[in-house]
Protein backbone atom coordinates (compact mmCIF):
# COMPACT_ATOMS: atom_id res chain seq x y z
CA UNK A 1 0.00 0.00 0.00
CA UNK A 2 2.77 2.38 0.90
CA UNK A 3 3.97 2.01 -2.66
CA UNK A 4 1.24 4.49 -3.61
CA UNK A 5 2.25 7.09 -1.08
CA UNK A 6 5.65 8.19 -2.21
CA UNK A 7 6.18 11.41 -0.35
CA UNK A 8 7.92 14.20 -2.18
CA UNK A 9 9.73 16.34 0.31
CA UNK A 10 8.74 19.60 -1.36
CA UNK A 11 4.99 19.43 -0.89
CA UNK A 12 3.87 20.92 2.42
CA UNK A 13 2.63 18.37 4.94
CA UNK A 14 -0.52 20.39 5.58
CA UNK A 15 -1.59 19.64 2.02
CA UNK A 16 -2.37 16.05 2.92
CA UNK A 17 -4.64 17.21 5.73
CA UNK A 18 -6.52 19.46 3.30
CA UNK A 19 -6.88 16.62 0.83
CA UNK A 20 -8.23 14.26 3.50
CA UNK A 21 -10.59 16.98 4.70
CA UNK A 22 -12.03 17.52 1.24
CA UNK A 23 -12.32 13.79 0.58
CA UNK A 24 -14.16 13.42 3.88
CA UNK A 25 -16.51 16.27 2.87
CA UNK A 26 -17.20 14.50 -0.41
CA UNK A 27 -17.92 11.22 1.38
CA UNK A 28 -20.31 13.08 3.68
CA UNK A 29 -22.05 14.93 0.86
CA UNK A 30 -22.37 11.86 -1.34
CA UNK A 31 -23.31 9.46 1.43
CA UNK A 32 -24.11 6.36 -0.65
CA UNK A 33 -21.04 4.61 0.73
CA UNK A 34 -21.95 5.60 4.25
CA UNK A 35 -25.56 4.50 3.89
CA UNK A 36 -24.89 1.19 2.17
CA UNK A 37 -21.66 0.33 3.96
CA UNK A 38 -22.77 1.16 7.45
CA UNK A 39 -26.56 1.47 7.23
CA UNK A 40 -27.36 -1.77 5.45
CA UNK A 41 -24.93 -3.91 7.40
CA UNK A 42 -26.14 -2.57 10.75
CA UNK A 43 -29.75 -2.83 9.58
CA UNK A 44 -29.30 -6.48 8.62
CA UNK A 45 -27.59 -7.17 11.94
CA UNK A 46 -30.54 -5.72 13.83
CA UNK A 47 -33.05 -7.69 11.75
CA UNK A 48 -31.16 -10.96 12.22
CA UNK A 49 -30.85 -10.21 15.92
CA UNK A 50 -34.61 -9.80 16.20
CA UNK A 51 -35.36 -13.21 14.62
CA UNK A 52 -35.48 -15.72 17.51
CA UNK A 53 -34.38 -18.73 15.40
CA UNK A 54 -31.23 -16.88 14.44
CA UNK A 55 -30.19 -16.65 18.06
CA UNK A 56 -30.25 -20.45 18.68
CA UNK A 57 -27.03 -22.33 18.29
CA UNK A 58 -27.02 -24.85 15.49
CA UNK A 59 -25.08 -28.11 15.12
CA UNK A 60 -24.52 -27.51 11.40
CA UNK A 61 -22.78 -24.22 12.22
CA UNK A 62 -20.41 -25.81 14.73
CA UNK A 63 -22.39 -24.77 17.77
CA UNK A 64 -22.74 -21.16 16.70
CA UNK A 65 -26.03 -19.38 16.15
CA UNK A 66 -26.81 -17.95 12.71
CA UNK A 67 -26.55 -14.54 14.35
CA UNK A 68 -22.99 -15.27 15.50
CA UNK A 69 -22.13 -16.47 12.01
CA UNK A 70 -23.50 -13.31 10.46
CA UNK A 71 -21.47 -10.84 12.53
CA UNK A 72 -18.18 -11.36 10.62
CA UNK A 73 -20.12 -11.71 7.35
CA UNK A 74 -21.72 -8.31 7.86
CA UNK A 75 -18.40 -6.79 8.89
CA UNK A 76 -16.95 -8.17 5.67
CA UNK A 77 -19.95 -6.86 3.75
CA UNK A 78 -19.38 -3.35 5.12
CA UNK A 79 -15.66 -3.40 4.28
CA UNK A 80 -16.29 -4.99 0.91
CA UNK A 81 -19.00 -2.52 -0.14
CA UNK A 82 -16.78 0.42 0.69
CA UNK A 83 -13.61 -0.99 -0.90
CA UNK A 84 -15.16 -2.51 -4.00
CA UNK A 85 -18.26 -0.38 -4.62
CA UNK A 86 -17.23 3.07 -3.41
CA UNK A 87 -13.46 3.29 -3.76
CA UNK A 88 -12.88 2.71 -7.49
CA UNK A 89 -15.71 4.94 -8.77
CA UNK A 90 -14.44 8.33 -7.59
CA UNK A 91 -10.86 7.48 -8.52
CA UNK A 92 -11.86 6.56 -12.05
CA UNK A 93 -13.98 9.70 -12.36
CA UNK A 94 -11.08 11.80 -11.04
CA UNK A 95 -8.98 10.38 -13.82
CA UNK A 96 -11.77 10.83 -16.36
CA UNK A 97 -12.31 14.47 -15.40
CA UNK A 98 -8.59 15.27 -15.49
CA UNK A 99 -8.39 15.97 -11.76
CA UNK A 100 -5.43 13.61 -11.28
CA UNK A 101 -3.73 15.20 -14.27
CA UNK A 102 -4.32 18.70 -12.93
CA UNK A 103 -2.88 17.66 -9.57
CA UNK A 104 0.21 16.27 -11.20
CA UNK A 105 1.11 19.83 -12.26
CA UNK A 106 1.22 20.93 -8.61
CA UNK A 107 3.93 20.18 -6.03
CA UNK A 108 1.57 17.58 -4.56
CA UNK A 109 1.73 14.13 -6.18
CA UNK A 110 -1.62 12.91 -7.50
CA UNK A 111 -1.10 9.78 -5.40
CA UNK A 112 -1.87 11.88 -2.32
CA UNK A 113 -5.51 12.11 -3.41
CA UNK A 114 -5.59 8.37 -3.70
CA UNK A 115 -4.05 8.05 -0.26
CA UNK A 116 -6.52 10.61 1.08
CA UNK A 117 -9.41 8.55 -0.21
CA UNK A 118 -7.97 5.41 1.36
CA UNK A 119 -7.72 7.19 4.71
CA UNK A 120 -11.33 8.38 4.54
CA UNK A 121 -12.66 5.00 3.38
CA UNK A 122 -10.64 3.17 6.03
CA UNK A 123 -12.17 5.43 8.68
CA UNK A 124 -15.65 4.62 7.35
CA UNK A 125 -14.81 0.92 7.53
CA UNK A 126 -13.59 1.17 11.10
CA UNK A 127 -16.73 3.06 12.12
CA UNK A 128 -18.82 0.31 10.50
CA UNK A 129 -16.87 -2.44 12.29
CA UNK A 130 -17.12 -0.63 15.60
CA UNK A 131 -20.86 -0.06 15.30
CA UNK A 132 -21.51 -3.66 14.24
CA UNK A 133 -19.52 -5.09 17.15
CA UNK A 134 -21.05 -2.65 19.61
CA UNK A 135 -24.64 -3.35 18.54
CA UNK A 136 -24.13 -7.14 18.53
CA UNK A 137 -22.54 -7.15 21.98
CA UNK A 138 -24.66 -4.52 23.73
CA UNK A 139 -28.08 -5.22 22.24
CA UNK A 140 -27.92 -8.87 21.27
CA UNK A 141 -25.61 -10.34 23.89
CA UNK A 142 -22.95 -11.58 21.53
CA UNK A 143 -19.71 -12.41 23.31
CA UNK A 144 -16.77 -10.03 23.08
CA UNK A 145 -14.18 -11.18 20.50
CA UNK A 146 -12.10 -14.01 21.97
CA UNK A 147 -8.90 -12.76 20.44
CA UNK A 148 -9.01 -8.99 19.78
CA UNK A 149 -5.42 -8.97 18.50
CA UNK A 150 -6.26 -11.69 16.01
CA UNK A 151 -9.39 -9.78 14.98
CA UNK A 152 -7.42 -6.58 14.40
CA UNK A 153 -4.87 -8.48 12.32
CA UNK A 154 -7.66 -10.13 10.35
CA UNK A 155 -9.29 -6.72 9.81
CA UNK A 156 -6.08 -5.06 8.68
CA UNK A 157 -5.30 -7.85 6.21
CA UNK A 158 -8.90 -7.89 4.95
CA UNK A 159 -8.93 -4.14 4.41
CA UNK A 160 -5.55 -4.30 2.66
CA UNK A 161 -6.68 -7.12 0.37
CA UNK A 162 -9.95 -5.40 -0.53
CA UNK A 163 -8.36 -1.98 -1.05
CA UNK A 164 -5.81 -3.40 -3.46
CA UNK A 165 -8.55 -5.23 -5.37
CA UNK A 166 -10.54 -1.98 -5.52
CA UNK A 167 -7.47 -0.09 -6.72
CA UNK A 168 -6.75 -2.74 -9.33
CA UNK A 169 -10.32 -2.26 -10.61
CA UNK A 170 -9.74 1.50 -10.71
CA UNK A 171 -6.51 0.82 -12.60
CA UNK A 172 -8.07 -1.19 -15.41
CA UNK A 173 -11.50 0.48 -15.66
CA UNK A 174 -11.32 3.30 -18.19
CA UNK A 175 -14.70 4.84 -17.55
CA UNK A 176 -16.80 5.32 -14.46
CA UNK A 177 -19.53 3.09 -15.86
CA UNK A 178 -17.01 0.35 -16.67
CA UNK A 179 -15.76 0.59 -13.11
CA UNK A 180 -19.31 0.32 -11.81
CA UNK A 181 -19.92 -2.80 -13.90
CA UNK A 182 -16.72 -4.50 -12.82
CA UNK A 183 -17.39 -3.60 -9.19
CA UNK A 184 -20.90 -5.07 -9.16
CA UNK A 185 -19.71 -8.12 -11.09
CA UNK A 186 -16.95 -8.68 -8.54
CA UNK A 187 -18.67 -7.80 -5.31
CA UNK A 188 -21.81 -9.94 -5.41
CA UNK A 189 -20.15 -13.25 -6.35
CA UNK A 190 -17.49 -12.58 -3.72
CA UNK A 191 -20.21 -11.93 -1.15
CA UNK A 192 -21.76 -15.29 -2.05
CA UNK A 193 -18.51 -16.99 -1.11
CA UNK A 194 -18.44 -14.96 2.07
CA UNK A 195 -21.74 -16.62 3.03
CA UNK A 196 -24.03 -13.59 2.81
CA UNK A 197 -26.88 -15.62 1.28
CA UNK A 198 -26.12 -19.13 2.50
CA UNK A 199 -23.82 -20.29 5.28
CA UNK A 200 -20.46 -21.39 3.92
CA UNK A 201 -20.40 -24.24 6.47
CA UNK A 202 -23.38 -25.80 4.68
CA UNK A 203 -22.03 -25.46 1.13
CA UNK A 204 -20.75 -28.52 -0.81
CA UNK A 205 -17.03 -29.22 -0.33
CA UNK A 206 -15.83 -27.75 -3.63
CA UNK A 207 -17.65 -24.46 -3.05
CA UNK A 208 -16.36 -24.35 0.52
CA UNK A 209 -12.81 -24.69 -0.82
CA UNK A 210 -13.39 -21.82 -3.24
CA UNK A 211 -14.78 -19.77 -0.37
CA UNK A 212 -11.70 -20.37 1.76
CA UNK A 213 -9.47 -19.07 -1.00
CA UNK A 214 -11.72 -16.16 -2.01
CA UNK A 215 -10.83 -12.79 -0.46
CA UNK A 216 -14.13 -12.18 1.29
CA UNK A 217 -14.43 -15.87 2.32
CA UNK A 218 -10.97 -15.77 3.86
CA UNK A 219 -11.81 -12.48 5.59
CA UNK A 220 -14.96 -13.98 7.14
CA UNK A 221 -13.10 -17.08 8.22
CA UNK A 222 -10.25 -15.16 9.83
CA UNK A 223 -12.64 -12.87 11.69
CA UNK A 224 -14.98 -15.67 12.70
CA UNK A 225 -12.14 -17.65 14.23
CA UNK A 226 -10.68 -14.72 16.10
CA UNK A 227 -14.11 -13.83 17.47
CA UNK A 228 -15.26 -17.31 18.51
CA UNK A 229 -12.17 -19.47 18.94
CA UNK A 230 -8.85 -17.73 19.26
CA UNK A 231 -6.01 -16.59 17.04
CA UNK A 232 -7.04 -17.21 13.43
CA UNK A 233 -5.34 -20.05 11.51
CA UNK A 234 -2.59 -19.24 9.06
CA UNK A 235 -4.46 -20.15 5.88
CA UNK A 236 -7.01 -17.30 5.70
CA UNK A 237 -4.40 -14.78 6.87
CA UNK A 238 -1.97 -15.92 4.19
CA UNK A 239 -4.72 -15.90 1.58
CA UNK A 240 -5.57 -12.29 2.48
CA UNK A 241 -1.91 -11.25 2.50
CA UNK A 242 -1.46 -12.97 -0.87
CA UNK A 243 -4.38 -11.02 -2.38
CA UNK A 244 -3.00 -7.76 -0.99
CA UNK A 245 0.41 -8.45 -2.53
CA UNK A 246 -0.80 -9.64 -5.92
CA UNK A 247 -3.44 -6.96 -6.41
CA UNK A 248 -1.22 -4.31 -4.91
CA UNK A 249 1.36 -5.16 -7.52
CA UNK A 250 -1.23 -5.19 -10.31
CA UNK A 251 -2.71 -1.88 -9.21
CA UNK A 252 0.71 -0.27 -9.04
CA UNK A 253 1.72 -1.76 -12.35
CA UNK A 254 -1.39 -0.75 -14.29
CA UNK A 255 -2.68 2.38 -12.58
CA UNK A 256 -2.77 5.33 -14.98
CA UNK A 257 -3.00 8.90 -13.81
CA UNK A 258 -4.57 10.16 -17.02
CA UNK B 1 10.25 33.09 -49.74
CA UNK B 2 8.84 35.24 -47.03
CA UNK B 3 7.21 32.27 -45.35
CA UNK B 4 10.52 30.49 -45.31
CA UNK B 5 12.11 33.43 -43.59
CA UNK B 6 9.33 33.62 -41.05
CA UNK B 7 9.53 29.94 -40.23
CA UNK B 8 13.10 30.44 -39.22
CA UNK B 9 12.48 33.56 -37.24
CA UNK B 10 14.63 33.77 -34.15
CA UNK B 11 13.82 36.57 -31.83
CA UNK B 12 16.57 39.05 -31.07
CA UNK B 13 18.60 38.44 -27.96
CA UNK B 14 16.51 39.31 -24.95
CA UNK B 15 17.73 42.26 -22.98
CA UNK B 16 17.57 42.71 -19.21
CA UNK B 17 16.01 39.91 -17.22
CA UNK B 18 16.84 36.31 -17.97
CA UNK B 19 15.18 33.79 -20.17
CA UNK B 20 12.17 32.19 -18.53
CA UNK B 21 11.45 29.54 -21.13
CA UNK B 22 13.75 28.05 -23.72
CA UNK B 23 12.36 25.47 -26.13
CA UNK B 24 14.70 23.99 -28.71
CA UNK B 25 13.76 21.75 -31.63
CA UNK B 26 10.79 20.23 -29.83
CA UNK B 27 9.20 17.26 -31.54
CA UNK B 28 6.30 15.09 -30.48
CA UNK B 29 4.44 12.50 -32.53
CA UNK B 30 1.43 10.39 -31.66
CA UNK B 31 1.96 7.34 -33.80
CA UNK B 32 2.13 8.56 -37.38
CA UNK B 33 0.74 11.99 -36.52
CA UNK B 34 3.45 14.54 -35.89
CA UNK B 35 1.80 16.96 -33.49
CA UNK B 36 4.82 19.19 -32.91
CA UNK B 37 7.62 19.37 -35.44
CA UNK B 38 10.87 21.17 -34.71
CA UNK B 39 9.46 23.98 -32.61
CA UNK B 40 11.93 26.44 -31.06
CA UNK B 41 11.27 29.63 -29.16
CA UNK B 42 12.27 31.39 -26.00
CA UNK B 43 10.33 33.59 -23.65
CA UNK B 44 11.92 36.36 -21.61
CA UNK B 45 11.15 36.79 -17.93
CA UNK B 46 8.11 38.98 -17.44
CA UNK B 47 6.95 38.56 -21.00
CA UNK B 48 3.44 37.64 -22.09
CA UNK B 49 3.99 35.17 -24.86
CA UNK B 50 1.09 34.14 -27.06
CA UNK B 51 0.69 30.81 -28.79
CA UNK B 52 -1.87 31.21 -31.51
CA UNK B 53 -3.13 28.81 -34.11
CA UNK B 54 -6.02 26.71 -35.36
CA UNK B 55 -7.17 23.53 -33.63
CA UNK B 56 -4.70 20.71 -34.03
CA UNK B 57 -1.80 23.05 -34.72
CA UNK B 58 0.20 21.60 -31.82
CA UNK B 59 -0.28 24.45 -29.34
CA UNK B 60 -1.53 22.37 -26.43
CA UNK B 61 0.96 19.57 -27.05
CA UNK B 62 3.76 22.14 -26.99
CA UNK B 63 2.77 23.63 -23.64
CA UNK B 64 2.02 20.21 -22.16
CA UNK B 65 5.54 19.12 -23.06
CA UNK B 66 6.88 22.37 -21.63
CA UNK B 67 5.26 21.87 -18.24
CA UNK B 68 6.23 18.20 -18.06
CA UNK B 69 2.80 16.67 -18.62
CA UNK B 70 4.05 14.96 -21.77
CA UNK B 71 7.51 13.83 -22.67
CA UNK B 72 8.68 15.02 -26.07
CA UNK B 73 10.28 12.68 -28.58
CA UNK B 74 13.12 15.12 -29.13
CA UNK B 75 14.24 18.61 -28.24
CA UNK B 76 15.25 20.56 -25.19
CA UNK B 77 13.05 22.36 -22.68
CA UNK B 78 14.22 24.70 -19.95
CA UNK B 79 11.98 26.59 -17.55
CA UNK B 80 13.98 29.05 -15.47
CA UNK B 81 16.93 26.87 -16.41
CA UNK B 82 15.25 23.67 -15.18
CA UNK B 83 14.50 20.59 -17.24
CA UNK B 84 10.95 19.31 -16.66
CA UNK B 85 12.16 15.75 -17.07
CA UNK B 86 14.76 15.88 -14.33
CA UNK B 87 13.62 18.77 -12.13
CA UNK B 88 9.90 18.01 -12.03
CA UNK B 89 9.55 18.87 -8.37
CA UNK B 90 11.13 22.30 -8.66
CA UNK B 91 9.19 23.06 -11.81
CA UNK B 92 5.88 22.20 -10.18
CA UNK B 93 6.55 24.86 -7.58
CA UNK B 94 7.34 27.66 -9.98
CA UNK B 95 4.94 26.89 -12.83
CA UNK B 96 1.19 27.37 -12.51
CA UNK B 97 -0.86 25.59 -15.13
CA UNK B 98 -4.39 26.05 -16.34
CA UNK B 99 -5.31 23.05 -18.45
CA UNK B 100 -7.79 23.23 -21.24
CA UNK B 101 -9.94 20.46 -19.84
CA UNK B 102 -10.07 20.20 -16.15
CA UNK B 103 -12.92 19.68 -13.75
CA UNK B 104 -13.20 19.39 -10.01
CA UNK B 105 -15.47 17.32 -7.77
CA UNK B 106 -19.05 18.53 -8.19
CA UNK B 107 -19.77 18.60 -4.48
CA UNK B 108 -16.82 20.61 -3.31
CA UNK B 109 -17.26 24.32 -2.67
CA UNK B 110 -15.17 26.89 -4.49
CA UNK B 111 -13.52 28.01 -1.25
CA UNK B 112 -12.68 24.42 -0.32
CA UNK B 113 -11.03 23.74 -3.65
CA UNK B 114 -9.04 26.99 -3.42
CA UNK B 115 -7.89 26.26 0.12
CA UNK B 116 -6.83 22.75 -0.85
CA UNK B 117 -4.72 24.00 -3.76
CA UNK B 118 -3.38 26.82 -1.62
CA UNK B 119 -2.03 24.27 0.85
CA UNK B 120 0.07 22.69 -1.92
CA UNK B 121 2.43 25.66 -2.07
CA UNK B 122 4.85 27.11 0.41
CA UNK B 123 4.28 30.76 -0.38
CA UNK B 124 0.76 30.95 -1.82
CA UNK B 125 -1.18 34.08 -2.58
CA UNK B 126 -4.17 35.22 -0.62
CA UNK B 127 -7.47 33.56 -1.54
CA UNK B 128 -9.46 36.74 -0.92
CA UNK B 129 -7.34 38.88 -3.24
CA UNK B 130 -7.41 36.29 -5.98
CA UNK B 131 -11.17 35.66 -5.98
CA UNK B 132 -11.70 39.40 -5.80
CA UNK B 133 -9.59 39.93 -8.91
CA UNK B 134 -11.34 37.10 -10.75
CA UNK B 135 -14.85 38.12 -9.75
CA UNK B 136 -15.45 34.95 -7.76
CA UNK B 137 -15.68 36.55 -4.34
CA UNK B 138 -19.38 35.85 -3.96
CA UNK B 139 -18.93 32.28 -5.15
CA UNK B 140 -16.72 30.94 -2.35
CA UNK B 141 -19.56 29.01 -0.69
CA UNK B 142 -20.94 27.69 -4.02
CA UNK B 143 -20.61 24.07 -5.05
CA UNK B 144 -18.42 23.52 -8.08
CA UNK B 145 -21.31 21.92 -9.98
CA UNK B 146 -23.40 25.09 -9.60
CA UNK B 147 -20.81 27.27 -11.38
CA UNK B 148 -21.33 28.46 -14.92
CA UNK B 149 -18.77 27.61 -17.58
CA UNK B 150 -17.19 31.02 -17.25
CA UNK B 151 -16.97 30.78 -13.47
CA UNK B 152 -15.34 27.34 -13.70
CA UNK B 153 -12.87 28.81 -16.14
CA UNK B 154 -12.04 31.64 -13.75
CA UNK B 155 -11.63 29.20 -10.87
CA UNK B 156 -9.25 27.23 -13.02
CA UNK B 157 -7.22 30.39 -13.68
CA UNK B 158 -7.26 31.19 -9.95
CA UNK B 159 -5.89 27.72 -9.17
CA UNK B 160 -3.10 28.22 -11.70
CA UNK B 161 -2.08 31.44 -9.97
CA UNK B 162 -2.62 30.56 -6.32
CA UNK B 163 0.91 29.26 -5.81
CA UNK B 164 2.48 32.57 -6.90
CA UNK B 165 4.15 30.95 -9.91
CA UNK B 166 7.09 32.46 -11.73
CA UNK B 167 5.64 31.14 -14.97
CA UNK B 168 1.90 30.81 -15.62
CA UNK B 169 0.75 28.69 -18.54
CA UNK B 170 -2.85 29.43 -19.44
CA UNK B 171 -4.45 27.24 -22.09
CA UNK B 172 -7.55 28.85 -23.59
CA UNK B 173 -8.01 30.98 -20.52
CA UNK B 174 -10.93 33.04 -21.77
CA UNK B 175 -12.79 30.44 -23.80
CA UNK B 176 -16.37 30.43 -22.61
CA UNK B 177 -16.17 33.81 -20.91
CA UNK B 178 -18.52 36.62 -21.82
CA UNK B 179 -16.89 39.80 -23.15
CA UNK B 180 -16.94 41.60 -19.80
CA UNK B 181 -15.44 38.64 -17.95
CA UNK B 182 -12.86 38.33 -20.68
CA UNK B 183 -11.79 41.94 -20.24
CA UNK B 184 -11.61 41.41 -16.48
CA UNK B 185 -9.41 38.37 -17.02
CA UNK B 186 -7.15 40.39 -19.30
CA UNK B 187 -6.80 43.03 -16.66
CA UNK B 188 -5.89 40.35 -14.15
CA UNK B 189 -3.25 38.94 -16.48
CA UNK B 190 -1.74 42.37 -16.98
CA UNK B 191 -1.68 42.84 -13.22
CA UNK B 192 0.07 39.52 -12.71
CA UNK B 193 2.65 40.34 -15.33
CA UNK B 194 3.25 43.64 -13.61
CA UNK B 195 4.29 41.51 -10.66
CA UNK B 196 7.04 39.95 -12.79
CA UNK B 197 5.33 36.70 -13.74
CA UNK B 198 6.08 35.26 -17.16
CA UNK B 199 2.89 34.24 -18.91
CA UNK B 200 2.34 31.82 -21.76
CA UNK B 201 -1.08 32.30 -23.24
CA UNK B 202 -2.50 29.68 -25.57
CA UNK B 203 -5.40 31.22 -27.40
CA UNK B 204 -7.35 31.38 -30.58
CA UNK B 205 -8.71 34.86 -29.87
CA UNK B 206 -6.87 37.39 -31.99
CA UNK B 207 -8.14 40.27 -29.92
CA UNK B 208 -6.72 38.66 -26.81
CA UNK B 209 -3.32 38.11 -28.37
CA UNK B 210 -3.23 41.65 -29.74
CA UNK B 211 -4.24 43.19 -26.46
CA UNK B 212 -2.06 41.15 -24.12
CA UNK B 213 0.89 39.56 -25.83
CA UNK B 214 4.33 41.04 -26.22
CA UNK B 215 5.08 38.46 -28.85
CA UNK B 216 3.05 35.81 -30.59
CA UNK B 217 4.08 32.50 -32.09
CA UNK B 218 1.76 31.50 -34.87
CA UNK B 219 1.38 27.72 -35.00
CA UNK B 220 0.17 25.73 -37.95
CA UNK B 221 0.45 21.98 -38.55
CA UNK B 222 2.85 21.48 -35.67
CA UNK B 223 5.25 24.25 -36.69
CA UNK B 224 5.79 27.87 -35.87
CA UNK B 225 5.01 29.73 -39.09
CA UNK B 226 5.72 33.17 -37.67
CA UNK B 227 6.98 34.70 -34.47
CA UNK B 228 6.84 38.42 -33.86
CA UNK B 229 5.04 41.15 -31.97
CA UNK B 230 1.34 41.29 -32.82
CA UNK B 231 1.90 44.57 -34.70
CA UNK B 232 4.94 43.16 -36.46
CA UNK B 233 3.03 40.11 -37.60
CA UNK B 234 0.16 42.20 -38.87
CA UNK B 235 2.50 44.54 -40.75
CA UNK B 236 4.39 41.65 -42.26
CA UNK B 237 1.25 39.94 -43.42
CA UNK B 238 -0.04 43.01 -45.24
CA UNK B 239 3.26 44.47 -46.17
CA UNK B 240 2.29 47.61 -44.27
CA UNK B 241 -0.70 49.86 -43.72
CA UNK B 242 -3.65 50.32 -45.97
CA UNK B 243 -5.44 53.53 -46.95
CA UNK B 244 -8.88 53.28 -48.48
CA UNK B 245 -10.56 56.29 -50.07
CA UNK B 246 -13.00 57.51 -52.68
CA UNK B 247 -11.27 59.76 -55.25
CA UNK B 248 -13.14 62.88 -56.40
CA UNK B 249 -12.37 61.91 -60.01
CA UNK B 250 -10.69 59.00 -61.85
CA UNK B 251 -6.90 59.17 -62.07
CA UNK B 252 -3.90 57.22 -63.32
CA UNK B 253 -2.63 54.64 -60.77
CA UNK B 254 0.94 55.71 -61.51
CA UNK B 255 0.25 58.90 -59.59
CA UNK B 256 0.29 56.80 -56.43
CA UNK B 257 2.57 53.86 -57.30
CA UNK B 258 5.37 56.36 -57.83
CA UNK B 259 5.19 57.47 -54.19
CA UNK B 260 8.11 55.97 -52.24
CA UNK B 261 6.83 53.36 -49.78
CA UNK B 262 3.67 52.46 -51.71
CA UNK B 263 3.67 48.79 -52.60
CA UNK B 264 0.28 48.26 -54.16
CA UNK B 265 -2.73 50.13 -55.54
CA UNK B 266 -6.01 48.29 -55.91
CA UNK B 267 -9.57 49.23 -56.88
CA UNK B 268 -12.65 48.04 -55.11
CA UNK B 269 -15.68 49.44 -56.87
CA UNK B 270 -15.16 53.20 -56.84
CA UNK B 271 -12.82 52.98 -53.85
CA UNK B 272 -9.08 52.84 -54.12
CA UNK B 273 -6.97 50.84 -51.70
CA UNK B 274 -3.32 51.79 -51.32
CA UNK B 275 -0.93 49.57 -49.41
CA UNK B 276 2.44 50.79 -48.21
CA UNK B 277 4.61 51.91 -45.36
CA UNK B 278 5.62 55.21 -43.76
CA UNK B 279 3.39 58.28 -43.58
CA UNK B 280 1.03 56.74 -46.08
CA UNK B 281 -2.07 58.91 -45.60
CA UNK B 282 -0.21 62.19 -45.88
CA UNK B 283 1.74 61.04 -48.92
CA UNK B 284 -1.40 59.87 -50.73
CA UNK B 285 -3.42 63.00 -49.95
CA UNK B 286 -0.58 65.31 -50.94
CA UNK B 287 -0.05 63.50 -54.26
CA UNK B 288 -3.77 63.65 -55.06
CA UNK B 289 -3.97 67.29 -54.06
CA UNK B 290 -1.02 68.12 -56.32
CA UNK B 291 -2.99 66.55 -59.20
CA UNK B 292 -6.08 68.62 -58.32
CA UNK B 293 -7.95 65.69 -56.79
CA UNK B 294 -9.48 65.15 -53.38
CA UNK B 295 -9.67 61.98 -51.33
CA UNK B 296 -13.06 61.44 -49.75
CA UNK B 297 -14.15 58.96 -47.09
CA UNK B 298 -10.55 58.20 -46.09
CA UNK B 299 -10.02 55.14 -43.90
CA UNK B 300 -6.71 54.03 -42.51
CA UNK B 301 -6.63 50.32 -41.95
CA UNK B 302 -3.78 49.03 -39.89
CA UNK B 303 -4.15 45.37 -40.60
CA UNK B 304 -4.94 43.19 -37.65
CA UNK B 305 -3.40 40.06 -36.32
CA UNK B 306 -6.43 38.29 -37.66
CA UNK B 307 -5.38 39.25 -41.19
CA UNK B 308 -1.90 38.02 -40.41
CA UNK B 309 -3.26 34.77 -39.16
CA UNK B 310 -5.39 34.10 -42.21
CA UNK B 311 -2.66 35.22 -44.53
CA UNK B 312 0.22 33.38 -42.91
CA UNK B 313 -1.49 30.09 -42.24
CA UNK B 314 -3.27 30.33 -45.58
CA UNK B 315 -0.01 30.94 -47.40
CA UNK B 316 1.59 28.14 -45.53
CA UNK B 317 -1.09 25.63 -46.37
CA UNK B 318 -1.16 26.79 -49.97
CA UNK B 319 2.58 26.26 -50.31
CA UNK B 320 2.37 22.76 -48.94
CA UNK B 321 -0.32 22.00 -51.48
CA UNK B 322 1.93 23.17 -54.28
CA UNK B 323 4.82 21.05 -53.09
CA UNK B 324 2.90 17.80 -52.97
Amino acid sequence: MTAFVIARPRAPRAAFGQIVLNEARLAWRQPAGLIVGIGISVGLLVIFGEVPVFRQSSGGLGGLSPFDVYIPILITFAIGVIALMYLPGPLVSYREQGILRRLSTTPVPASWVLAGQLVVQACLMLVAVFVLLLVSIVFFGAGAPKNPGGLILALVLSIAALFTIGLAIAAVAWTTSAARGIMAGTFYPLMFFAGLWYPVQLLPGALQAISHFSPLGAAVQAMQDSMDTGFPPATPLLVLAGYALVFGFLAKRFFRWE
Amino acid sequence: MRTQMMTRTREPGQAAGGTAIEIGHLRKAYGALVAVDDVSFSVAEGEIFGILGPNGAGKTTTVECAVGLRSPDAGTIRLMGLDPRTDRDRIREIVGVQLQQSAFPAKLRVGEILREFRSFYRDPSDVTDLVEALGLAGKLPAYYRSLSGGQRQRLSVALALIGRPKIAVLDEMTTGLDPQARRDAWQLIEGIRAGGVTIVLVTHFMEEAERLCDRVALFDSGRIVALDTPAGLAARARGGKTVRFLPSAPFDDRLLTEIPGVTRVEHEGQHVIVTGTGELVNAVILALHAAGLAALDVQLDTSSLEDAFVRLTGTHLHQEGEQS
